[in-house]
């Protein structure tokens, strides 16, 4: 299975909620923390299921996604 | 472990955060128009005409030119500025009540004149900047600050299906009408989009894509809400779809 993460620009998220039903392996929940704007935002819960599907970013509105794909060092 | 970027921010985006509120549709197509600005390599030549509206700022938030018109005068600016230029990449980006309701002459004539010009044009059946009040587009019954009982066909007329409106003008080359509530529809738009600019690339013409949008705010709707309410109420009227394609 391929791996993966993302990065999320805390200060872009809005906290729309739109991605979280967008990922199929439940990587991304709403968190406690607020941004610099006031709003509630998302995070990634790095639970080692991520497959850099990339629907996250696809969605999310704000373009605050960054998907990365994990590659063996020798890949 | 190595890391290999498969999605990020497009270069077109400038830095600054957009004005527009949490998961509102404008923010998702003022995205992928910069990725599809990025895609086709056309940064330093494309001019967009931004609306009065809620994207009235849009020349804030893409990394290329942009300029301003009156309200619904956006074809018609594009229109100068593309036969003067017509080396530029030049598309108008309008809400519905800047396109279809001040604006109704102004884009009928240009998509009737042929201008090979691109428009993209934002439907979220109400007036979102000034706080939500009846569109030409407003679907029967629908309740808005100016219509608190809904949308009385009898006094306020029918809801106007822009897309099936300009199919018959021998000007307009392409018309598709989209969504952008999930990711694959979003995919979906953005190859719609895509085609709207490589038509002005290749002189096909006039393309025009409609964009079924939310207005979470004055729907007063969580953004997961009112796309739900885009795919089951509004989408119903206004049905997805390529509704010309002349090449
Ligand atoms: C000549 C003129 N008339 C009226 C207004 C007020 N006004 C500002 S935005 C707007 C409507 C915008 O609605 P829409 O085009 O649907 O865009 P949205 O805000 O929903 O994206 C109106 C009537 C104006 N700015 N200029
Ligand atoms: S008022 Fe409506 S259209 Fe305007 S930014 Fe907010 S949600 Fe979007």
């Amino acid at each position: 299975m391929r791996k993966g993460k993302i990065k999320i620009d805390e200060n872009r998220c809005k906290g729309c909620k739109l991605c979280i039903p967008e990922c199929k392996v439940d990587e991304i929940r709403m968190s406690t923390k607020s941004n610099k704007y006031g709003y509630n935002i998302v995070e990634f819960r790095a639970a080692n299921r991520c497959n850099a599907c990339t629907l996250c970013a696809i969605v999310c509105p704000e373009a605050a996604i960054e998907v990365f794909e994990l590659l063996e060092d020798d890949k | 472990m190595k890391e290999k970027v498969l999605y990020k921010r497009p270069v077109a985006l400038s830095e600054k955060p957009f004005s527009y509120c949490p998961g509102c549709t404008h923010s998702t197509i003022h995205k992928l128009i910069a990725e599809i600005v990025d895609e086709l390599g056309i940064r330093e030549k494309t001019i967009g005409v931004a609306p009065v509206g809620c994207a009235v700022f849009a020349y804030d938030f893409w990394n290329f030119d942009v300029t301003e018109a009156a309200h619904g005068r956006a074809p018609v600016v594009a229109t100068a500025i593309k036969r003067i230029m017509p080396e530029k990449v030049v598309f108008s980006y309008q809400g519905d009540g800047d396109l279809a309701s001040i604006g109704m002459a102004e884009i009928i004539h240009t998509a009737n004149r042929g201008e090979n010009l691109t428009v993209i044009f934002i439907n979220n059946t109400n007036y979102g900047m000034t706080g939500g009040q009846m569109a030409p587009t407003t679907l029967a019954k629908q309740v808005t600050t100016t219509s608190p009982l809904g949308r009385d066909v009898k006094t306020s007329g029918y809801p106007i299906r822009m897309s099936e409106l300009l199919l018959p003008l021998q000007g307009v080359k392409y018309i598709e009408r989209v969504k952008a509530t999930d990711a694959i529809s979003i995919i979906r738009t953005k190859k719609a989009i895509k085609k709207a600019f490589m038509n002005q690339i290749t002189h096909v013409g006039f393309s025009f894509i409609e964009v079924l949008s939310n207005c979470p705010t004055n729907w007063k709707k969580d953004p997961v809400e009112s796309n739900k309410w885009v795919d089951e109420t509004m989408a119903e009227f206004f049905q997805i779809g390529k509704i010309k394609d002349i090449q």
